[in-house]
């Protein structure tokens, strides 16, 4: 009998391995290199390297490989894309931060671009265990880099919470999909929902598979901060070095949702959906309102934002709320809306870093007043991110938000998105007092601001124009954007 | 393409006006209002080569999101014909109105005022649900930056209040039009959405059809505002800078009535019966409302601004008098408003510059010692009060006209709102014309040259209207007639 030799199809694969040997590549410059910030140029090269293959993936998706466990489908790559603009923005707004706080090391890159490997793992796994995996890869890099500034007791702060909130996360996630496994025998997606299907009456009812899915949600729920498991949010990114904060807060929820999507939609479809359609909504509502209600109270730009995060996650879930009755609107909208909001999360993330004072974490609101006078470019910068950000067009955040709250009243939930729009008008509030701060009130009101204009450096200077030029001009003309996300379907 | 370059002129030139050098103050100046000029006198053809009862002219129609159906469609027809001209021509009136009040900033400001030019221009002509939106909320912007940034002691909390009232006031439009969207089978395009949601005989879509109707309208009474949602205006107009203010009441507000009649009415015809009980109630407490309010103000400013919930509540009136005429002489009446209140701000505006007061404790006597100002003054006043000869009058008699052979009692109720136009606005003129002369106002000097222009330029039109307003009514009845069969077969099919 002739040793058959495992399909290992590498195409599939070919972007973690690019960025796998970038990461090699940049651990054996690490031991020679003295400068490490030229290791930040190096990974922005690998990082926009591996967008290569994805295109090439995007073309001509791939059926899933290694025995089911990883799929590069459309709605992986279109995900891939999304966590390697995230890690390159990320990297350019390290490169200065880094660089101003003498933090510069090369671990911060090596760390933060196998953060983004598994975020893609996690986008193309059809596996729970590869989900799993990925998550792991994930959140392990993100806990040291929520922990990279060492002078800063509230960095360590960051990172232990969390770490330990975050083991207790995966705990409950591995539970789920132990629970399930036991229900359905199987860990792979496709074969959890043939199960369901053999004989719907009683296998959508099974109590323990029911169970495992509210233990994945939690599970999920966490990594994307969902209310009521939000709690380590605002401390997290608050301590976490900027420039890490910009990457989790868009990469972790996007790839958390990424995984949410996609085993929702393969293994949990069907009649089924109905059990987890309200549960989502009801998570749905309580995350934007709590969210949203925080961050009003907020008098430090980095918490704000981080509450912000909250609610967006808030309104992504509205979208998911949507997928069984309108998946292709609603899966679309999910990707469009996150591939808005990591141009204007991170753009706002970017203009934070750079007002945030050296010797103390976050910026208070006071830093903004008559920013626009100082440091007029910038202050438009922040502007559109916070326009964006309220879902006001002409930016691109409005039509992440028509995205959803299309696919909400498509499928019948018309409701939530009133819900969703109030919600946005709540958030106007707050991200409406960052403008005020920076066009409206004058130096000469507040004593305590610094009115000498602070000296960009270039990557981050770069990176604030990228993001802010994204958030108008596809704010104008969305259509690239909507059709790139068209090509995010399930292979 | 004429429409097109109406909203690019000022985009453009706002973007150029960001990179003139800071210290050159004239020549920002200059330019902003050369641009804006430019941008009026393009706009006159679309006056001279409208047909009456052509139906949308000038249209133009190109994909924008294909694959979602939505498209860059825009074009004008007998209602927006002349609200365009009205803000291509208020928007070069309030440039020049603020040379010399705006002193710092100046690039912002004029870019500002340019942007917002694009914005309301864009409202005015989009035939496409979301573009609209687009315009709607984008105009939002400029205008809650000008008031918050060279407006009054109040000005931010002014600014937030305007953004956020408009904003939460739109948001259950944006679902509306989503749902409409849907229904009509995911297009955006106006012309496609009224000739279709009309017919569709679904009984879901009937009974959703009065609540998408509502979230549309409670959208443009905000804007309008409607009372009881007109909180945010008087500290809007009160915080504002004179052009702001002229824009404010001149065109802002009339994106709203301007929408009703665009967007809520066509689309869901069969709801307006429904509703028309509540808002023509509403609008005729607004009249009387906005009208006693301002006959107590002691701010000049304060008083214009209350007047404007009263003569809003007029073009609501009209609107939903139920009938062609009352119809046609909303439209009128939103052109009216834009130029009588939009002088009355300006000429308070001419008095704050020298006196920096508003208060009519402050004045009274200055008719001898500015005597230009004080026969403009008059004649704006008479121009909003509705004094036959001048624009106003054809504008309210005809709603009132319109609306009493359909609603005698609104009509009845609304007559009172003229009488005490006439006694508020006369009480302003008296106070701060007449009377013993304030010693305080000693060094008080005319207009000059540049705000005889503005005043002049205003005036004529305001007679012009009001002398020959077959002019503008030959033009704007075909569309209202239309509108108004389409409210009367949709109702009679629902009674049916």
């Amino acid at each position: 009998m002739p040793i058959e030799f495992p399909d290992l199809n590498l195409i599939s694969v070919s972007p973690f391995l690019f960025l796998l040997a970038a990461v090699v590549v940049i651990m054996l410059l690490d031991i020679f290199l003295t400068d490490k910030s030229v290791l930040g140029y190096v990974s922005v090269c690998g990082l926009l390297g591996t967008t290569m293959p994805c295109l090439v993936l995007l073309m001509e998706p791939e059926a899933p490989a290694f025995q089911t466990m990883l799929i590069s489908d459309g709605y992986a790559v279109v995900f891939y894309l999304i966590f390697l603009i995230t890690a390159v923005l990320s990297v350019l707004i390290a490169l200065s931060y880094l660089d101003d706080r003498n933090m510069q090391e090369g671990e911060y890159y090596i760390l933060l671009m196998l953060s983004t490997m598994g975020m893609m793992l996690m986008a193309g796994a059809t596996d729970l265990i590869v989900v799993f995996l990925g998550l792991e890869i994930m959140s392990i890099a993100l806990y040291i880099l929520a922990a990279f500034n060492r002078q800063q007791i509230s960095s360590g702060e960051a990172g232990l919470k969390y770490f330990l909130l975050g083991a207790f996360a995966s705990a409950f996630f591995l539970y789920g999909v132990a629970l399930i496994y036991g229900a359905t025998g199987s860990t792979n997606l496709y074969e959890i929902g043939a199960w369901f299907q053999i004989d719907p009456t009683t296998n959508q009812k099974d109590p323990i598979a029911l169970v495992g899915l509210a233990l994945l949600l939690i599970g999920f729920s966490f990594k994307v901060a969902a209310v009521p498991f939000q709690w380590w949010t605002p401390d997290v990114y608050q301590g976490a070095p900027t420039s890490a904060t910009a990457f989790m807060s868009v990469g972790a929820k996007a790839a958390g949702f990424a995984s949410l999507v996609r085993l929702l939609t393969e293994s949990f479809d069907g009649v089924f959906a109905q059990d987890w359609q309200l549960m989502i909504a009801l998570l749905a509502i309580v995350t934007m309102t709590g969210g949203n209600i925080a961050a009003l109270a907020q008098r430090d730009v980095k918490r704000m934002l981080a509450y912000s995060s909250i609610a967006h996650a808030g309104y992504l879930l509205v979208g998911v709320v949507a997928i069984p009755y309108s998946p292709t609107a609603a899966v679309n909208g999910i990707l469009f809306y996150l591939m808005s909001y990591t141009f204007m999360n991170i753009g706002a993330f970017a203009v934070v870093a750079v007002l945030e004072k050296r010797e103390q974490i976050g910026s208070s609101i006071e830093e903004y007043v008559g920013l626009s006078t100082r440091q007029p470019l910038l202050a438009l910068a922040m502007l559109f991110f916070m326009f964006s950000l309220t879902g006001i067009p002409p930016f691109i955040g409005f039509w992440g938000k028509w995205y959803l709250f299309w696919a909400a009243v498509e499928a019948g939930f018309s409701w939530l998105a009133v819900l969703g729009m109030l919600n946005s008008a709540i958030s106007a509030f707050y991200y409406l007092g960052i403008v005020v701060q920076m066009y409206m009130r004058t130096p000469d009101e507040v004593d305590t601001a610094d009115l000498t204009p602070i000296k960009l450096g270039a990557p981050i200077t770069v990176a604030i124009a990228v993001t802010g030029l994204t958030t108008i001009l596809f704010g104008l003309w969305p259509t690239p954007l909507v059709n790139l996300t068209a090509l995010g379907i399930f292979g | 393409m004429i429409i097109s370059i109406l909203l690019l002129i000022p985009l453009i030139g706002a973007i150029i006006l960001m990179v003139l050098p800071r210290e050159k103050e004239k020549l920002v100046k200059w330019f902003a209002f050369e641009i804006a000029l430019i941008n009026f006198i393009i706009s006159i053809p679309l006056y001279t080569n409208f047909q009456a009862g052509g139906g949308y002219q000038f249209v133009e129609k190109i994909a924008w999101i294909p694959s979602l159906n939505i498209s860059y469609h825009v074009g004008i027809d007998g209602l927006s014909l002349f609200l365009v001209l009205l803000t291509t021509f208020l928007s070069a009136i309030g440039i020049l109105s603020s040379w010399s009040a705006i002193t710092e900033q100046l690039k912002e400001y004029y870019a500002l005022m340019l942007f917002l030019e694009t914005a309301m221009l864009g409202v005015f002509v989009s035939l496409d649900l979301f573009l609209f939106y687009l315009f709607w909320e984008a105009s939002l912007i400029p205008m809650a930056l000008l008031i918050g940034r060279w407006g009054g002691k109040q000005r931010i909390y002014a600014a937030t209040k305007f953004i956020i009232y408009t904003m939460a006031g739109s948001a259950p439009m944006l679902v509306a039009a989503l749902v409409a969207y849907s229904w009509g089978g995911q297009t955006s395009d106006l012309p496609t959405l009224v000739s279709v949601l009309p017919t569709i005989q679904d009984p879901l879509w009937l009974a959703l059809q009065p609540w998408l109707f509502f979230a549309f309208i409670l959208a443009f009474a905000v804007k309008v505002p409607l009372f009881p949602l007109h909180t945010w205006l008087p500290s809007a107009h009160v915080e504002a800078p004179t052009a702001g203010s002229i824009i404010l009441a001149g065109v802002l507000l009339k994106l709203g009535t301007y929408s009703m009649m665009r967007f809520a009415i066509p689309l869901f015809p069969a709801a307006v019966a429904g509703w028309t009980p509540l808002l023509v109630t509403l609008s005729v407490i607004g009249i009387l409302y906005g009208a006693l309010v301002a006959v107590v103000q002691d701010d000049v400013k304060k008083l214009v601004a209350y007047s404007s919930v009263a003569h809003m509540g007029f073009i609501v009136l009209g609107i939903f008098s139920g009938g062609q005429i009352g119809m046609s002489a909303a439209v009128i009446q939103m052109v009216n408003h834009g130029l009588s209140t939009g002088m009355l701000f300006f000429l308070v505006g001419v008095l704050y510059e020298q006196r920096h007061t508003r208060l009519f404790s402050e004045y009274g006597g200055i008719w001898l010692k500015v005597p230009i100002f004080g026969a403009f003054f008059i004649l704006a006043a008479f121009s909003s009060v509705g004094l036959p000869g001048l624009n106003g009058f054809v504008g309210e008699f005809l709603i009132l006209l319109g609306t009493f052979s359909i609603n005698p009692t609104a009509a009845a109720f609304a007559t009172f709102g003229i009488v005490l136009a006439a006694w508020y606005l006369l009480t302003a003129v008296r106070k701060v014309l007449f009377g013993p002369f304030n010693p305080a106002n000693n060094q008080l000097v005319d207009m000059n040259g540049r705000e005889l222009v503005i005043a002049l330029s205003l005036i004529v039109l305001c007679f012009v209207i009001g002398l020959f307003p077959n002019l503008l009514f030959e033009k704007i009845n075909p569309a209202t007639a239309d509108l108004a069969s389409m409210v009367t077969t949709a109702t009679s099919i629902a009674e049916h």
